[in-house]
């Protein structure tokens, strides 16, 4: 720091602009980390997820001591990324996470992929290397804009410190509106320390390049309940759209439902939207969807899909999809609108604003008699294709893993739990068997299908929702993947269960062996497992192990019972596999079902779609 | 097992966008992340305060290709809006290059003669080479460059598609 010489009278004048008396500049004067944090009180951040390192140590010297945030120390940052995830998709609010440069910036990239795939306002502040050593393979460099471009909405390197304010106040405002996203703010840690003598905010915050379309025109409105009206086989295909959108959405989709009376089906994305307990539920479609659901799909004359996108886990054979129906799709996010099904009216908007409309559009239409339609889908229904067997052909004494999951929803769903889950059998098993009400309740790494999501993300949920119940449903590799989070959730006192549905394999992986190559369990046997119920002890928690049906309403009473976290070890079937199943490739007509033969093996073509 | 290959077209395509650090990585990334071509790819600022560049794409693929191709640019923040020439209407397209040609006696003065019938102009030239300059549509400059091939043809440099609406809107 220089002190000028005190100027002369006439002298102080003419500066006074440029350069007003440090008095009258206390306020602005903050460094670049005083002006983050600032910011993130702005936003209204309760909790930030994080792991502090070389390059962001200026920001956790501004975070020590201030009452105002919460910093949730992680172990491990991908911990931290899934963390605000969880907390993100459980209370709507953006999650933040601030990681250091290097190899904290690398490691959250999991993270921020995962919520860049399912649509999760989140905000990731690293820590760069001073602007003089960008580009020179300093210690603890990484290209984090470079290599975060593509798996965020957008992303910032903030070379000015001047522009950081707008920089975050953008970087809010686009993880949050439109189709929601990650944003990342990449902050060298020069301009961490500088204390800037200007703030840029015009430029950035011109909102000229960044306005999501909410509402849409009144003549696709009309275009659309038309359709729908006539419709004599109609059906609802929602997605995350609907609960990214917001409760309201939720709200008005149901209203929409009943004064049409479709049928809804939803993604593993969508699920709670519309209420499990319905009668014109279907249950979730695709890959692992009903029967009821894939065949109502397959029939329908007119198909309205809100705020979903048409993924090839829910498709199965594209030309085989849905052939006979009119397509109505309405989506925030104008590419994924005839991206990879064509569809006869694309709807540009906000799930809930357009619902709101549609359902004004509606007026006092009458939908068509869609008795026979109701007819043809309890038929399907009536297969009860989630009837699954009553034991295990291999080991007829193991609890079904099915089973685990409908007793853990039946002893618990009155407490409206969260759920999260890992990635693989029991997460399918989790949105079969486990029905949900509201959203938000719902919590799953769906387009990514990162494995070690489930444990960090229910960390996150349980923190923005300190009275809830949150479980995650777990498999025993899944759960290994962010296992050292068990530490974090000790630290913060947070009474996260964790039942963990151990078959001892990665099942999924072993299933799709079973089904492709004649069962050859190539490295998909979970071995050297370690006893879970002492890792739940050496880090506090407690440990129970259910091993007969016998016990499974006991040690799910005695999880529920225990206020700490729990860590249940529940050993199931080991050769249980997930059904009904639309294998690659196949369409929605061409399900296994359970008590199907399906062990074998399948050409290169079906063994090259994922 | 068969890789399937579609039918392209080739559309150009403009793009005006926020002319900021990684803009331009972040569009050719795009076309490679998600699979499309990028036949030629020209930008600059066109601004007074140098904020806004256009860059100008040719690319080819399906329709439907085509339009995601659209859809995925406008996704991106800095990008304020795209336009396909191709099917926006009536447009022109240049391009410029720059052409070295060496040789003697018979072929330079046919060489030369050459260029005088497309108009192009002599930016450069020894005893024994020319650097000729040349604008035009790509067709034109492709047919320039296929008969200089036989009259001493060294290096080619290209710019790349620019174009534009004709008429007197504005895209």
């Amino acid at each position: 720091m220089q002190t000028a010489p005190e100027p002369s009278k006439t002298e102080k004048e003419e500066h006074v602009s440029d350069h007003p008396h440090p008095d009258n500049l206390k306020a602005d004067q903050q460094s670049g980390a005083a002006i983050l944090t600032q910011c993130l009180v702005d936003q209204g951040v309760e909790f930030v997820f994080g792991y502090p390192g070389g390059a962001v140590l200026p920001i956790y010297d501004e975070l020590f001591g201030d009452e105002r945030l919460r910093h949730i120390l992680v172990r491990h940052e991908a911990g931290a990324a899934h963390a605000a995830e969880g907390y993100a998709r459980a209370t709507g609010k953006p999650g933040v996470v601030l990681v250091t440069s290097g190899p904290g910036a690398t490691n959250a990239v999991t993270g921020i992929a995962d919520a860049y795939m399912d649509s999760i306002p989140m905000v990731v502040i690293t820590g760069q290397v001073p602007t003089g050593l960008i580009g020179t393979d300093a210690f603890q460099e990484a290209d984090t804009v470079g290599i975060t471009r593509h798996c965020t909405k957008h992303n910032y390197l903030v070379k000015d410190p001047a522009e950081l304010q707008s920089v975050l106040e953008e970087a809010f405002r686009i993880a949050t509106t439109g189709r929601p996203g990650p944003v990342v703010v990449d902050i060298p840690k020069d301009v961490q320390i500088a204390v800037p003598s200007r703030r840029i905010t015009a430029k950035l915050t011109a909102s000229h390049r960044y306005t999501p379309q909410m509402a849409a025109p009144a003549e696709q409105l009309i275009e659309a309940v038309e359709m729908i009206a006539a419709a004599e086989r109609p059906i609802f295909y929602t997605g995350g759209g609907v609960i990214n959108s917001g409760p309201e959405a939720t709200r008005l989709l149901r209203q929409l439902q009943d004064i049409t009376g479709a049928p809804v089906t939803s993604t593993l994305m969508g699920l709670g939207a519309f209420p499990s307990e319905h009668p014109d539920w279907l249950g979730m479609l695709g890959m692992h969807g009903t029967y009821e659901a894939n065949l109502a799909m397959n029939k329908a004359d007119v198909m309205v899909c809100i705020g979903a996108r048409f993924d090839d886990r829910v498709t199965g054979k594209l030309d085989a999809f849905s052939p006979d129906s009119k397509k109505i799709h309405i989506d925030i996010d104008r590419s994924s609108i005839n991206k990879t099904v064509p569809v006869e009216l694309g709807i540009v908007g906000d799930c809930s604003t357009v619902l709101g409309q549609m359902i004004e559009s509606w007026g006092a239409r009458k939908p068509q008699d869609l008795g026979e339609w109701k007819a043809r889908i309890a038929g399907w229904r009536a297969r009860e294709c989630l009837a699954y067997p009553e034991k295990s052909a291999k080991d007829p004494s193991a609890i079904m893993p099915q089973r685990a999951v409908e007793r853990l929803h039946a002893l618990t769903h009155k407490r409206e739990p969260i759920i999260t889950t890992e990635v693989g059998q029991h997460q399918m098993w989790a949105a079969q068997y486990f029905g949900f009400e509201q959203p938000n309740k719902w919590l799953t790494s769906g387009g990514l299908g990162t494995m070690g999501y489930g444990m960090p993300a229910a960390i996150g949920a349980q923190l923005g929702c300190p009275d809830a119940l949150v479980i995650d449903i777990a498999g025993e590799a899944s759960i290994q993947m962010n296992i050292q989070e068990l530490g974090t959730a000790s630290q913060y006192r947070l009474p996260v269960k964790i039942f963990i549905l151990n078959n001892e394999y990665m099942g999924m992986v072993r299933q799709w062996q079973e089904l492709t190559y004649e069962s050859r369990y190539s490295n998909s046997y979970s071995d050297s497992l370690p006893d879970f119920v002492k890792l739940a002890e050496a880090y506090g928690w407690t440990g129970i192990r259910i091993t007969e049906e016998s016990e499974l309403d006991a040690g799910i009473e005695a999880m529920l019972a225990t206020d700490g976290p729990v860590i249940v070890d529940c050993m199931v079937a080991k050769d249980a596999n997930c059904l009904p199943m639309i294998p690659s490739g196949a369409a929605h007509t061409e399900m296994l079902l359970y008590g199907d033969a399906h062990e074998g093996t399948m050409d290169d073509e079906a063994k090259a779609l994922v | 097992m068969k890789i399937a290959h579609d039918n392209a077209e080739r559309h150009v395509l403009t793009v005006t966008v926020d002319n900021e650090p990684g803009i331009l990585a972040k569009i050719t990334g795009l076309f490679t992340a998600r699979g499309y071509n990028i036949d030629s790819l020209t930008v600059a600022d066109i601004s007074d305060d140098h904020a806004i560049s256009r860059i100008t794409i040719v690319t080819n693929g399906p329709p439907q290709v085509i339009d995601q191709i659209e859809a995925q640019l406008e996704r991106l923040v800095p990008v304020h809006g795209v336009v396909d020439l191709t099917t926006a209407g009536s447009h022109v397209e240049r391009e410029l290059a720059l052409i070295k040609v060496t040789g003697t006696g018979e072929a330079r003065v046919e060489a030369l003669r050459v260029a005088d019938i497309f108009r192009a102009s002599v930016v450069d030239t020894t005893t024994e080479s020319f650097v000729f300059e040349l604008t035009g549509a790509p067709d034109k400059i492709d047919s320039f460059i296929a008969l200089m091939r036989e009259l001493g043809l060294v290096e080619v440099g290209r710019s790349g598609i620019v174009g534009m609406l004709r008429g007197a809107e504005g895209s």
